[in-house]
């Protein structure tokens, strides 16, 4: 296909602003990284953008050593894989109910699931009847919030509905269970599906910050992300800075500073996305499209 | 022929197929044989039922007033009280202009970013693709408590790298103060979610663009149209059907003018300057309900925002059909 100049042009336009969006996008993260890894006094002089000036490990040292991001880490670890095993059990299993031919109050069922995608009754009451249930800052909360997407259980649906039937009858023919088809052959089969939902699930329980901000008070429960957002809101980076004698000394030389400490937590609280994302685009990339395009 | 088909279809046990009138069993007695299945989906019920339905019932709270110590039962019925005094209170147009003004940018510019982005990557390839799909797509997994970070730290006054490099290309003097200033803060709101989006949102788009029949373009560029004609001509109108529903979309959500990043941005509405400016429904909701603890009240605004979304999501549906293009239902 010959291009013409104004073809030509366009192309080169497009290459440029790519280019740029690609570098607005990840200079951010890389400026932050270097940040974490320089010396507190040095970065407040300004100026730093590529690579540390003046290295050093200490804003790191300062992050590990304090006993509430430990805390926080395992509480969003334990969040996450419990919230994510346990939200996926129960939306797969309804779905495949749901996907069965004949099954009584189907239409009430399938109505009542997809209103509340629509319709909420908002954060207060929801706020109120989780107290009254005695969950306001319990564990038991983080795991439960969210546990039913209507949103996954739709895509599990028509995913069971084009298994073939063959598969269920000759289980069935050896004797098999309905919950046993489950168990022993629907969700083997599901590899991919359930790869792809519950990876948008783990990021969305991972990045939680505002459910724990509102619901849960004990310190020992608050996740990562809102632990996050207590230091990013200065007040807390302080207090950290004070709390820890050990460190006294890189406090008074200036080395850790409220910002390169907070660069240093946010490094550590996305790493492990960071990490783990490169591998799992071919997944999510799919998700996607099987949730948007297949309806 | 015909009447051997009938006593074969009788007898196998599929009397409906033979046109004979069938005896259903009661609806109870089949749901009694399908109890595993029914054992399935009841967990699920249940939760949907405690979880989003019973604070469906929260709704009557708007209409009283709450005493915790009363509880819910005995709490005083106050009618639209909590409705009037929300449409008299000094905030009220603030908080719709911004809630509307807000969500209507995120749509203006929201909405066709992904869809330019798709193009463009359509145009590249290889490498270069690649990675700024992968780097595009980062910022959609990162919380809004990290996005935050950044945007502080990229905008700060005293060194923030932005302005580092306005004041060395000589486009300003002096350092902005960005992120004190109210006027800049829609701006930096809407920059922030197209840039968080844009990446993750240009998938679905791609890949329908992907699906255009190649032969459409090979008979346009036959007729001498150039690359940029054949764009408007061929793949937008191609990606029309996919593109009126996340538009449809996006207006049904339109009072969803968004609060994460918002109260990411305000520090937890901490930050009283950018109120008038960024306070928006479901920030408001929040701010009264959790923060003042005005529970009935948060309730009646809350109640107020859902009805007009869906009503909102009624009347962007039916318009859709009206046009005689696709709808969500």
């Amino acid at each position: 296909m010959k291009l013409s100049l104004s073809d030509k042009v366009m192309k080169a336009i497009i290459y440029g602003l790519l280019l740029c969006l690609a570098f607005i996008t990840f200079y951010p993260f890389w400026n932050s990284l270097v940040l974490s890894f320089n010396i507190g006094s040095d970065a407040a002089a300004g100026g730093i953008t590529f690579w540390p000036r003046k290295f050093t490990l200490e804003n790191y040292q300062l992050v590990f050593k304090e006993k509430t991001i430990y805390h926080a880490y395992l509480i969003t670890i334990l969040r996450t894989l419990i919230g994510t095993l346990v939200s996926m059990f129960f939306t797969a299993m309804f779905a495949y109910a749901m996907s069965k031919k004949g099954i009584v109050f189907k239409k009430f069922y399938t109505l009542f699931a997809i209103f509340t995608m629509f319709f909420q009754g908002g954060l207060i009451p929801y706020f109120i009847i989780v107290y009254n249930l005695h969950l306001y800052n319990t564990f038991l909360f983080l795991v439960l919030h969210g546990m039913i997407s209507v949103y996954n259980m739709i895509i599990f649906r028509t995913f069971f509905m084009e298994l073939p039937d063959g598969l269920e009858e000759s289980a069935k023919i050896d004797g098999c269970s309905n919950f046993g088809v489950f168990f022993r052959i629907v969700i083997p089969i599901s590899g991919p599906v359930i790869a792809t939902l519950s990876l948008f699930t783990a990021v969305f329980l991972w990045n939680d910050w505002f459910t724990p901000s509102v619901f849960i008070n004990n310190q020992n429960l608050i996740p990562l992300q809102t632990t996050l957002v207590q230091i990013i809101n200065a007040g807390a980076t302080a207090s950290l800075l004070t709390n820890v004698n050990a460190h006294t000394a890189a406090m008074l030389q200036n080395t850790v500073t409220v910002k390169t400490l907070q660069m240093a937590t946010m490094m550590v609280a996305t790493l492990p996305i960071l990490a783990v994302y490169p591998f799992l685009q071919r997944f999510f990339v799919k998700g996607v499209l099987v949730g948007s395009l297949k309806e | 022929m015909k009447q051997v088909a009938k006593e074969v279809l009788r007898s196998n046990a599929a009397p409906e197929l033979a046109g004979e009138p069938v005896k259903t069993p009661s609806v109870w007695l089949r749901f009694i044989r399908q109890w595993d299945f029914q054992l399935m989906i009841l967990p699920a019920v249940v939760f949907l039922l405690v979880f989003n339905y019973a604070p469906m019932y929260g709704i009557l709270l708007a209409f009283k007033e709450y005493n915790l110590f009363k509880g819910f039962a005995d709490s005083p019925w106050v009618g639209t009280m909590h409705f009037r005094m929300f449409f008299e209170s000094p905030e009220f147009w603030d908080i719709i202009r911004n809630t509307f003004c807000i969500a209507l940018l995120k749509l203006a510019i929201g909405f066709p970013a992904p869809i330019i982005l798709a193009l463009m990557l359509n145009e590249v390839g290889g490498l270069f693709k690649r990675v700024v799909q992968t780097i595009t797509y980062i910022p959609h997994f990162m919380s809004w408590i990290v996005i935050s970070g950044l945007a502080f730290s990229m905008l700060a006054a005293d060194h923030g790298a932005l302005n580092d490099l306005l004041v060395k290309l000589h486009i300003v003097k002096d350092p902005v103060n960005w992120l004190s200033e109210p006027k800049y803060f829609w701006g930096i709101l809407v920059g922030l979610n197209v840039w968080k989006e844009i990446g993750f949102g240009s998938i679905v788009y791609l890949a329908a663009i992907i699906g255009i029949d190649p032969s459409l373009y090979e008979s346009a560029s036959l007729d001498g149209a150039s690359r940029f004609k054949q764009i408007f001509l061929i793949t937008i109108p191609s990606i029309m059907p996919i593109m009126m529903i996340f538009l449809i979309l996006g207006i049904g959500n339109i009072l969803t003018a968004g609060y994460e990043d918002i109260l990411v941005l305000t520090r937890n509405l901490n930050n009283g300057i950018m109120l008038p400016i960024g306070n928006v429904l479901d920030t408001y909701v929040y701010q009264m309900g959790i923060l003042n603890q005005r529970y009935s009240y948060a309730s009646a605004v809350g109640l107020f925002k859902s009805v007009l979304s869906v009503v909102l999501l009624v009347i962007a549906n039916a318009s859709a059909r009206k046009f005689g293009r696709t709808s969500l239902w």
